[in-house]
């Protein structure tokens, strides 16, 4: 006798499979593991150099001459050529619902939005779930592993930098556009990441410029950021994470 | 009440003196969770009214290195920024560095908190955390997604006082220890420069 299961009914069963990997995920990790820090320092040296010497007067630059509704413009359409690899991943993920919540997203903004000129979805209330490879590798229970800065690219973890290989040699629009609209697309990706430079200045120049050791303050903010976005939010709440600190504790062992 | 302000400022004065003979003698009523969000409502509406007055840099930083000594337990939160130095610091360098610590903590966040003028921030929830209260509130901020900002909040100052920000995750007294120990490093462990150098930026 032979059993023929029908696909429709193996699919939930995928679809479990993949949640219950995410149930199982990484545990939380915690504290700093930096055993490349001479590296990572030497590495944090050189972005910082070219902060100051390019990126941040470039953003300046950017956002004096670009008025700053175009500059809004040009960051969504950034942000609407990023969706196929957050539907993807968020696939990837189980996560069924963001996946579809994003690829309405597309749809919304690629018409409505003037092919992503206008972020339409955003002002309808489709909230936008950004995600990437990183985090597919965490849902599926791979571990943080040791802190890296990466070049150009900046904080980021072992599991992070695989990420995002990942997702720079796997985007769905990489057969997609070829020639001029390769470059455009790199284009709008740059000018969007000015954008954030510029916008952010204050709290950016802060970290790098004005604290005492910038490249632990950097680590710090990513890791527990990171933490935070991949713990869906929840992170701070529990209490066995790293974000509680009982000051009074210290104090009490004088 | 500009005409009054001598006699405002006695009678408040007045106020305050018996109430803290009224209060002084009995213990610090336990902390609730009603309390901790009612605090951090007072915390999130003096907030909004400061980026909402249209006040110069100068004087925002001024009002909130006021909010800042009111509503959050300053000795606190700088004596777990110095870390293992506060151990061994005397008394009158700890009352220093407690007062720069304010002055420099307040500057510090208050230029991040400028950013917020044309926004607000909402209280959405409270709940206990270990022996603690923790409140949840959201940021909204013109042109960016609303992002999360948790207080918690203790009463074991013997007043209900926050003691920690912690904003998308980045948490204020995790980011200040790294950041007064690096200082100190810097300075070969010497309190007394250190003190000297957060009162002169």
């Amino acid at each position: 006798m032979t059993v023929k299961i029908p696909l429709i009914r193996v699919l939930p069963l995928v679809v479990a499979g993949a949640l219950l990997a995410g149930c199982a995920a990484a545990p939380a990790s915690q504290g700093v593991n930096d055993p490349l820090e001479p590296m990572n320092r030497a590495v944090h040296g050189v972005n910082k150099g070219l902060d100051r010497a390019v990126v941040r007067p470039a953003s300046k630059a950017y956002a004096a001459v670009v008025p700053e509704p175009l500059r809004q413009g040009v960051s969504n359409v950034a942000d609407v050529l990023e969706l196929p690899g957050d539907i993807a991943n968020g696939l990837l993920q189980g996560r069924i619902d963001r996946a579809a919540t994003n690829t309405l997203r597309l749809a919304a903004n690629l018409t409505l939005g003037l092919g992503g000129l206008l972020d339409f979805a955003s002002a309808a209330g489709m909230p936008e779930y950004k995600t990437d490879f990183g985090e597919t590798l965490a849902v599926w229970g791979v571990g943080e592993g040791p802190y890296v800065e990466l070049p150009l690219a900046g904080p980021s973890t072992a599991r992070d930098a695989v990420g995002t290989v990942v997702d720079l040699a796997m985007n769905p629009l990489n057969g997609l556009f070829e020639g001029d609209d390769r470059t455009a697309a790199m284009g709008v990706a740059v000018l969007s990441r000015l954008n954030d430079r510029a916008r952010y200045s204050g709290t950016i120049d802060s970290i790098l410029y004005e604290s005492a050791d910038s490249y632990v303050q950097a680590r710090l903010l990513y890791l527990q950021n990171r933490r935070f976005a991949l713990g869906g939010g929840d992170a701070a709440g529990d209490e066995g994470g790293d974000a509680f600190i009982d000051p009074y504790e210290d104090s009490n062992g004088q | 009440m500009a005409s009054n302000t001598f006699l405002s400022r006695r009678a408040f004065v007045g106020a305050g003196f018996a109430a803290a003979a009224a209060f002084g003698a009995l213990p610090a009523a336990a902390l609730n969770v009603d309390q901790a969000r009612a605090l951090i409502d007072k915390v999130v509406a003096d907030i909004n009214g400061v980026i909402g007055s249209g006040q110069s840099e100068a004087q925002m930083l001024g009002s909130f290195e006021k909010l800042f000594a009111r509503y959050a337990d300053v000795p606190t939160i700088a004596r777990s920024a110095l870390g293992a130095a506060a151990r061994s610091a005397s008394s009158a360098q700890m009352a220093a560095f407690t007062k720069a610590f304010q002055r420099y903590i307040s500057r510090k966040y208050g230029r991040r908190f400028r950013e917020f003028i044309g926004g607000r921030i909402e209280v959405n929830d409270a709940k206990p955390l270990k022996s603690y209260y923790e409140v949840i509130s959201t940021a909204y901020l013109k042109g960016e997604s609303p992002f999360e900002v948790r207080w918690h909040v203790g009463d074991k100052s013997g007043k209900n006082l926050f003691f920690n920000i912690i904003i998308e995750g980045v948490n204020m007294l995790a980011s200040e220890r790294a950041e007064i120990g690096a200082m100190l490093d810097k300075r070969k462990g010497d309190i007394d420069a250190l003190v000297a150098d957060l009162n002169a930026t």
